[in-house]
């Protein structure tokens, strides 16, 4: 049995006929080919598969394509604008906040919600907030300062 | 995952029919526990209802001396939510404790204290504050609700709608947490209620208990010094990868005084 699943993506509104089991980031990956949302551990624990719906950061591997018909979603590749990477984005490149690369996209999807909701934070508060997202590579230091730096740039 | 249905009602009249209708029908609300259980294939539920579309199941509102939360009411908005963070500051920053943002966004509630995990935050507030579910058949006292590992007294086709907390005069949560997965080594939640003080320990045991010499302590005085040197029974705890029952037992001891700590600010 399939179902019907609308969902708008980046601003764009996509229909597919899906089983209801497909997970959203397999409904972003493999039926709109939006690689960029990854899957670290496919158990809710690492935060690669990060997007935000409806504005809130979810993991896209624990909530069914279903459970987001209707809502506005945004991934990592619906962030820069005009060719112009998003300040975070910026930020990241900047403080050399990634060394692979594969934890990148939940880890700046999570860090603009945390600049949504606080605006001006400290490191506490950084670390606290990136607790769902695991980077094996970096040791987290320059995550944490690309983080605040891009929260200051989103202020302007 | 193996394939299921997924049906999405308006109404709680609606939820019950689907899930009677169904020949294995589950409940969904945020999915958090539900989607990690079915992935790994410890179910197989022919039919999935969400709860998350039904109105009546959503709505913070404080009066009377009773908050009254929504059981689809999301771990972030209870966090969030100014008025219950006026009266009940304590269950405002036990939600903002609850694994991570993401998490925090879709969990809810009423999926969590259906769910009783013995590790989970929500159940120690429910039974610290001497809670009320109010169900699609009944309301149902805290401390009947929790009966065992992961068992409640809900019946099949039986909706949590709303849990009231009554307002206690103070009340203190800390937990402490397991570093990888987040969720309750042992957690604590005390209260001092209308009904007398009441201590309910999540995480250390196979299911959330009230601490009775703690409650019988703290009633003569609400002090951390108070619990000094009252043994919990280390034969009462879980015994795991993560803590022996001795380990617990006395941790229960250290969280419960800085629980005190919190109550009194
Ligand atoms: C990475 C991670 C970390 C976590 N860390 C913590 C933590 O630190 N502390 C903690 O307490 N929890 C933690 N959780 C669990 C989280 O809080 C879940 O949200 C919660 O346990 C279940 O709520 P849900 O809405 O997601 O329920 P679901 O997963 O949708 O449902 C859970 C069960 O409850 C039933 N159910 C749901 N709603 C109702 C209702 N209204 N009436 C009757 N039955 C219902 C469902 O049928 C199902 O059996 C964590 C989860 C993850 C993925
Ligand atoms: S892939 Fe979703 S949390 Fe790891
Ligand atoms: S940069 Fe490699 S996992 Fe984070």
């Amino acid at each position: 049995m399939t179902i019907s699943v609308t969902i708008n993506v980046n601003g764009q509104p996509e229909t597919r006929d899906v089983e209801p089991r497909t997970l959203l980031v397999q409904f972003l990956r493999e039926h709109l080919q939006l690689t960029g949302t990854h899957v670290g551990c496919d158990t809710s624990q690492c935060g690669a598969c990060v997007v935000h719906v409806d504005g809130k950061s979810v993991k896209a591997c624990t909530i069914l394509a279903a459970q987001a018909q209707g809502a506005k979603v945004t991934t990592i590749e619906g962030l820069a604008q005009d060719g112009k990477l998003h300040p975070m984005q910026e930020a990241f490149r900047e403080h050399h906040a990634l060394q692979c690369g594969f934890c990148t996209p939940g880890m700046i999807m999570s860090a603009v919600d945390l600049a949504q909701r606080h605006p001006n934070p400290n490191e506490e508060t950084v670390r606290h907030e990136l607790e769902g997202n695991l980077c094996r590579c970096t040791g987290y230091h320059n995550i944490v300062k690309a983080v605040m730096a891009g929260a200051q740039a989103m202020r302007g | 995952m193996y394939a299921f249905n997924y049906h999405r009602p308006k109404s709680l009249a609606d939820a019950a029919k689907l899930l009677g209708d169904a020949s294995d029908g589950k409940f969904i609300a945020g999915g958090q526990t539900l989607l990690p259980t079915l992935k790994n294939r410890l179910a197989s539920p022919s039919d999935l209802v969400d709860l998350t579309g039904i109105a009546e199941l959503s709505g913070i509102s404080v009066s009377g001396g009773i908050v009254s939360i929504g059981a689809i009411t999301k771990h972030g908005a209870v966090a969030t939510s100014a008025d219950i963070r006026k009266a009940i500051p304590a269950l405002a920053n036990l939600a903002g404790l609850i694994g991570d943002p993401a998490v925090r966004n879709m969990g809810t509630m009423g999926g969590s204290v259906a769910n009783n995990d013995p590790a989970a935050d929500y159940p120690s507030a429910v039974l610290g504050l001497n809670a009320t579910m109010h169900t699609t058949k009944r309301k149902i006292a805290a401390d009947s609700f929790f009966t065992g590992l992961f068992e409640t007294a809900l019946e099949e086709s039986e909706i949590i709608t709303r849990i009231e907390f009554p307002v206690p005069k103070r009340a203190g949560y800390e937990k402490f947490r397991n570093p990888a997965s987040r969720y309750a080594m042992v957690g604590v939640f005390v209260a001092e209620t209308a009904d007398g003080v009441r201590v309910a320990v999540t995480g250390a045991g196979p299911c959330v208990f009230r601490h009775k010499e703690m409650e019988a302590a703290l009633s003569k005085s609400f002090s951390p010094d108070a619990l000094k040197g009252i043994r919990t029974d280390p034969a009462r705890m879980n015994n795991d990868i993560h803590g022996s029952g001795e380990y617990r037992a006395h941790l229960v001891g250290v969280v419960a005084k800085r629980a005190v700590q919190n109550a009194l600010g």
